[in-house]
Parts: structure tokens; sequence; C-alpha cells
């Protein structure tokens, strides 16, 4: 493995790990805050007890995601000290801004997590509501900057180097604001499928347990509402791609020709020597409609750029294909609840069905499955560029050789961490309540 | 005075601070540790009481200096991610370890040896964080990082591994471990436990005092830029004055319980010792080849910058006081 190869392995390992958390982080307070307005409401025990629980994982994602989140962001320099040398003035700015949303997310997290018998009920409430605002912020630049890697506005390149930097420009990038989005949904989606599949599997052992019902409900209206609308923001970003990286677009299709009324592709497995996709079906005229809304819209194929800026296009096609599956999965998943909810709200049993709970336990990892393709799909889709068109990942890589060591030591740590986090929460799950317990003995643990 | 410079002030306000508050929780880290005697478990409840609602907000004052650094000054970033790289990988395995051990132990009460297990890798990353932190600043004050046209010329190890940035790296940890004491023993409710950080304050702040007196030593040869601004100019005369009267007043007041101006004068001792190699080292961000000034982005990115920083503040700062309102007031 070469230092540029271990390099970007490292880099696409401690995302792959960080964005779970970073997702959960972004979530479970919403999920928590809606469990506890609940509680604020109706005063039924069983809702405080749900948002006690969910408050116990969430402490311990939230500290992995804190400390990835800083290996990620010193990784910057140590992998990447050219990248960050030439655009940390350009895009340094929605960096800061995360730092501050991280802060605020960090102060209310010890609050809200320590302070259930300290402050008042609303100021305790309050405290969860900035911990979800200040989490989605979080998320929200940091994607922002990557935002501006896929389609850097902001400066003027004059003999290779940035000048007349516009900060505001930058953060204000074409790809910034769908892939914010795209990104925003997919974690509320994402977590809101795996909370709701553990207490299916709960219930489907429990049936008649209140306590899993309830937390089922909320972290079904979360990820479902997210799930229903995140494939009209794919939608958005895959159009925003079509004009910012056409040859991300390409690859993601596994479309090696140009064609006016180009098919869309499902399935197939692109061979790049030969320049075909393979054994895919295609739907006619789909593609120029997703890609531009017009059937008879030309998409150029792979065969108009030169070889070298081409991405792995196999990796790029075949993540987009896992994602965009999983994305339809939780769709038609989401519709089924909604379905069953608006028709069994009458009878009050619309989580009575064996099937149903069978399928959001099935349904359950298809979120994260999905942030993990869709980060390849962008990443690996930019590639070889780390600045789309400006600056190549092999000029940003470190000059420090050897770079295989910190791979692997960072590759085992997370393995660990994964482990132990994995094994801690299902602990947790384990102890849930079969009725509601004395919420008071749960505050003085968190105290 | 220049933007670049303020912010470069700014900088290092958020290290003063990271030291102060994320320093003290590694310096509980490092107390977890040595806690032994009668009181062994109630000395280990403290400190995880005392951490536990305020480390994760404490650690993003690392994050902050870190934003700032490669904002307003990405080259000198670029700069020390690459000539530091071994030691700043080390760094961040021991705040991931210090992390999660001690959240893992805190959620994960059940067993007694399971605790005890992450107490250790809890109190162990303590110990070796503050020193690598150390190492990583002795070796960007040492002048042994050099920079030619972009290129770091210096190698990967030879900077840092050295004895100047050591002892500086020691000198962090003896710091961290002596104002986490000193807080330790306002935060202690009954007496005998503030009997017992009273003691570890008072050695732990011997091994400042021999600590400083070795580093400045070293600094004759691995860090003589450093060396002459602590040592000849006439405001460091001052500033060494007045470090050594907050110094005393801590000690002072250490012996006399009265704990809560012995915190004053210890983060005062600390904020001055920091304060003292900033001005040192100024104006350059790695001696002696990259300068605040060369560094700085370009004014409309500083201007931004500066921006963000004040209305962070005026949103962070009511926030933070709340936060240490609620858990460090009884």
């Amino acid at each position: 493995m070469d230092d540029l190869l271990a390099a970007r392995s490292q880099m696409a390992m401690s995302l792959a790990f960080h964005i779970v958390f970073a997702a959960i982080g972004i979530a479970m307070p919403l999920l928590m805050i809606i469990a506890e307005w609940k509680w604020l409401r109706s005063k039924d025990e069983i809702y405080l007890t749900l948002a006690q629980r969910w408050a116990k994982g969430t402490a311990i994602l939230f500290a992995v995601g804190a400390v990835s989140g800083t290996v990620l962001s010193f990784e910057l320099g140590l992998l990447w000290p050219r990248f960050m040398g030439y655009a940390g003035s350009i895009i340094g700015m929605p960096f800061s801004l995360e730092g501050f949303a991280f802060f605020t997310e960090a102060i209310f997290l010890g609050i809200y997590l320590y302070g259930w018998k300290r402050v008042p009920p609303r100021a305790h409430l309050f405290a969860g509501a900035m911990v979800a605002i200040s989490g989605a912020l979080s998320g929200i630049f940091v994607v922002i900057a990557n935002a501006w890697m896929n389609a850097p506005t902001g400066f003027r390149l004059v003999n290779g180097q940035p000048v007349d930097i516009d900060p505001i420009a930058a953060m204000l990038n074409p790809a910034a604001l769908p892939q914010t989005i795209h990104m925003t949904l997919a974690a509320y989606a994402a977590t809101g499928f795996v909370v709701a599949g553990i207490h299916a599997f709960m219930l489907r052992r429990d049936p008649n347990n209140r306590f899993h019902k309830a937390a089922l409900a909320i972290a079904l209206l979360v990820g479902g509402v997210s799930a229903i609308l995140q494939p009209l923001s794919g939608d958005f970003l895959a159009k925003t791609v079509a004009v910012t990286q056409p040859v991300k677009l390409a690859a993601f299709e596994g479309h090696f020709e140009t064609e006016q009324g180009a098919s869309f592709r499902i399935g197939g497995l692109p061979d790049e020597d030969a320049r075909v996709t393979r054994y895919s079906i295609e739907i006619p005229y789909a593609l120029s409609i997703l890609a531009y809304g017009d059937p008879n819209a030309v998409v150029k194929g792979l065969n108009d750029f030169p070889a070298d800026q081409h991405p792995p296009v196999a990796i790029v096609h075949i993540a987009f294909q896992i994602m965009v599956a999983c994305g339809v999965a939780m769709m038609l998943m989401a519709l089924w609840g909604a379905w069953r909810f608006l028709r069994g709200h009458r009878n009050r049993n619309w989580l009575n069905s064996k099937w149903f709970l069978r399928a959001l336990i099935a349904a359950a990892p298809l979120g994260f499955i999905g942030i993990e393709t869709g980060w390849i799909v962008t990443e690996v889709g930019r590639q070889p560029w780390i600045i789309y068109g400006v600056m190549r990942t092999s000029e940003a890589v470190t000059p420090m050789p050897g770079l295989i060591v910190p791979f692997i030591t960072f590759t085992l740590l997370y393995i660990f961490l994964a482990l132990v986090t994995v094994w801690l929460l299902l602990r947790q799950v384990a102890a849930s309540p079969s009725e509601p317990e004395p919420p008071a003995k749960e505050a003085r643990l968190a105290a | 005075m220049p933007l670049e410079t303020i912010i470069a002030g700014v900088m290092v306000a958020s290290l003063v601070l990271y030291a102060l508050l994320g320093g003290a929780d590694y310096g509980g880290g490092v107390w977890d540790l040595f806690a032994f005697g009668r009181r062994a478990r109630e000395q280990r409840e403290l400190i995880a009481h005392a951490i536990g609602p305020v480390w994760e907000a404490n650690h993003v004052w690392l994050i902050l200096v870190l934003v700032i650094l490669f904002t307003a000054f990405p080259p000198a970033f670029a700069v020390i991610a690459t000539a530091l790289h071994i030691p700043i990988t080390l760094l961040l395995i021991g705040i991931v370890l210090r992390g999660t051990a001690f959240t893992f132990r805190t959620y994960d009460v059940q067993r007694d040896e399971v605790q005890r297990r992450w107490s250790l890798v809890f109190s162990i990353a303590s110990i070796i964080t503050p020193i690598l932190l150390g190492i990583i600043l002795g070796a960007i004050a040492s002048g042994n990082i050099r920079v030619d046209n972009g290129v770091v010329t210096s190698g990967f190890v030879r900077p840092w591994l050295a004895p100047f940035p050591l002892a500086v790296g020691f000198f962090a940890l003896a710091l961290f471990a002596f104002i986490a004491a000193v807080y330790l023993t306002v935060e202690a409710e009954q007496g005998n436990l503030q009997e017992d950080f009273r003691l570890r304050a008072l050695l732990s702040g011997v091994a400042v005092g021999f600590l400083a007196l070795i580093v400045f030593v070293l600094a004759g040869t691995g860090a003589p830029t450093v060396r002459a601004g602590i040592s000849r100019t006439p405001w460091a005369l001052a500033l060494h004055i007045l470090t050594a009267i907050f110094a005393i007043g801590a000690f002072y007041t250490l012996w006399t319980r009265r704990y809560r101006a012995a915190r004053v004068f210890a983060a005062g001792q600390a904020t001055l010792i920091l304060l003292g190699w900033a001005f040192a080292q100024f104006p350059y961000l790695v001696e002696p080849d990259i300068s605040i000034t060369s560094a700085a982005a370009p004014q409309i990115t500083l201007r931004l910058l500066f921006g963000a920083l004040i209305a962070g503040a005026v949103l962070l700062f009511p926030s933070y006081y709340y936060l240490f309102r609620i858990f460090k007031t009884e």
C-alpha cells in the first residue's frame, strides 16, 4: 500500500466511523426532546423514562462522536497539509462556525445529561432543544465545507494560486444547499429507523409493552417523515451534480457513451477497460429526466472526459445503486407505516402486526448503509480530485512516510471502540424496562 | 494592532482557557490514577463528579485553537501538522482513549472490575495526552522546525524528540495536575477530602516549580530564541515577578486553607506562564520561519473570522457561565 492510498484509506475509515456517531448525535436529541415534551404535556411517566433511557445511550455515542470528530479535524492537516494550506483561508469559515455550534452542543449536552435534577423541567427541555439545533448546525457547517470541495467557488486561480478569496461565496457554493439537506435528512432517517428497529425487536418479544410502543412511534415519526422527503432531496442533489460535476454523475450511472435521451440503469457492473456497463436494467429516458428534467437532454458520458479524470467507476456506481435502493426501501417502509397509522388510528393497534414489526427490524440498518454508501459516492466520485478541478488528491497528501502505520493503528482503535460501544448499548437495551421505572432512581443515576 | 495579531491573541486566549479548563480535566485523570489511601474511592468519585458535565465542553477550546489556526494561518497549520505528524497522532489516540474510557466508565457501572479497567485507560490517557501536548508546543517554540519555501526540511522526529520539548511535556503534565488538585480542594465538600487534594496540590505545585526550572535551563540550547525572550526583555522581568507573586500566593493560600483564593492564584499562575511563552515567541507562529504576518490569510478571511469569533463569544460565554453555575456552585 503506497502512502497516498494509506492516507486515503485512513481518511475514509475515519469518516466512515465518525459519520455514524455524527448522524446519531444530530438526530437523537430530537427524539429525546419529543419524548420529554410529551412527558411535560401528558405527565405520563413512560415518556420521561424513555427520554432518560435514550439520553443514556446518546451520552456514550456523543462522546465517541466528539473524539472521533476531533481526530478528523486534525487529520485534515495530518494527511492533507497542502490542501489545508491552500484552502484553509477559503473554507476555514464553516469550520470555525462549526466550532461554535459544537461548543453550544457540548455545553447544553452536559446540562441535559447531568441536569435532570438541577434545572427546572422547562430549562431542561430547552437545553435538549439547544443540543438538537446546534447538533444539526454542526453537521450542516461541515457538509458545507465538503460541498465546497465538490463545487469550489469564492476565489480565482492565478498561476495555480487562489486570489480574490471570498469565504462567503465559498460557503454559498452550488452544492452546499442540496448536500446539507440530503445529509441532515439522512441523519434523521437513518437514526429514526435504527431506533424504530430496536424497539420493534423488543416489541416482538413483549408485544404489549407501552414503553416500546411509545418509543417506536416517535422514532418512526422522525425517521419516516425524513425517509419520505429524502428522495426529493436526492433528486435536487443529483440535478446539482449533473451541472457541477458531470463526470461524477456519469460515474453514478456507469454511463460511458454520451447520449441524448439517456437511460437510467438499475444494477449492472461497469467494466472500466471495455468502457461498458453490463447486466443492468435500463429505463429509457429516465436519466435525462432525472438529471435535467427533460427526456431528450444530452447526458455526457465518461468517454467525453480524459481518463486521468475518471473516478473509480465501478465503486461509485455500485455504491450509488445501494444508496438509492436503501432510500427507496425506507421510503416505502415509511409509507407503509403512515398508511397503517392513519388506518389503525381508530382502533389504536397500528403496531400490532407481526409482519410490520419484522419489516421494521429488517429495515433498521438501511439508513446507515445508505449514509456510508452515499459518502462513498460523493468522496470516491470526486476522485482524483480533492478540490474538484483545482487540486488533485495526490498533490495534497503529506510527505510523511509510513502512513500505513497510523492507518492500521486508527483502524484497530476504532474497531475496538465500535465493539465496546455496541456491547454497552446492547446491555442497555437488554435492561430496558418492562414497565415504567420510578424516574427518581434514573435521575439519580444520571446525575 | 493588525488584525492577524489580534486573532493570534484570541488563539492564545483559547489555548489558555483550554489549559485552565480542559487541562484540569486531564489533571483529574492524573489524580484518578494516584488515588490511594482510605478515601481512594471518594477521591475518584469527586473527580468523576467534577469532570462529568463539563469535559466535553472544555475539550472544544482545543478545537477552537485548531480552527483559528487553519483558517487564519493555513500555512502554519500545514507545517505543524506535517512536522509534528507523529506526536499529534499520539495526542489524538490519547484524546480518544481518555474521552471514551471516561464515558464508558460513567455509563457502565455494573461491575467493579470492568470499571477499574476503564479507570486505568482513562487515567493513563490523561497522563500521556498532556505530555504530548507539551511536547508539541515545546517543539513549535524550539526553533528546530525548519521550513524552506513551504516545505518542512527538518524531518519528522528530530524537532520534537529532544530534551526541551520533552521537558515542556512533563511541565504541562505537572501544571495540569496542579490546577486540577487546587480546583478539587474547592469542589470537595468534606474536610478530609479537601486535605487529600491540598496535599496533592502542594506536592504538584513543587513539581511545577522544579520542572519550570528544568525547562528554563534546557531552553538555553533547546529553544534559544524563546529563552532570550523570557530572560532579557523588560516586560519579561515584570511578567516573571507577577508569575512568582501568583505562585507564592497559590502556595500561601493552600497552606492556610483558603481554597477559593488558591484557585484564583493557581489559574492566574498558569495563565501567566502561557502568556510568557506566547510573548516570548511573538511574532512567530513556528520559530523561526513562520511568522504571524507571513502565514496570515487574506484580510477578508481574517475580518470574517474575527466577526465569527465575536458573535460566537456572545453566544458562548453566557452558555458556558450557565453550565458552570449549574454544576460548579453548591
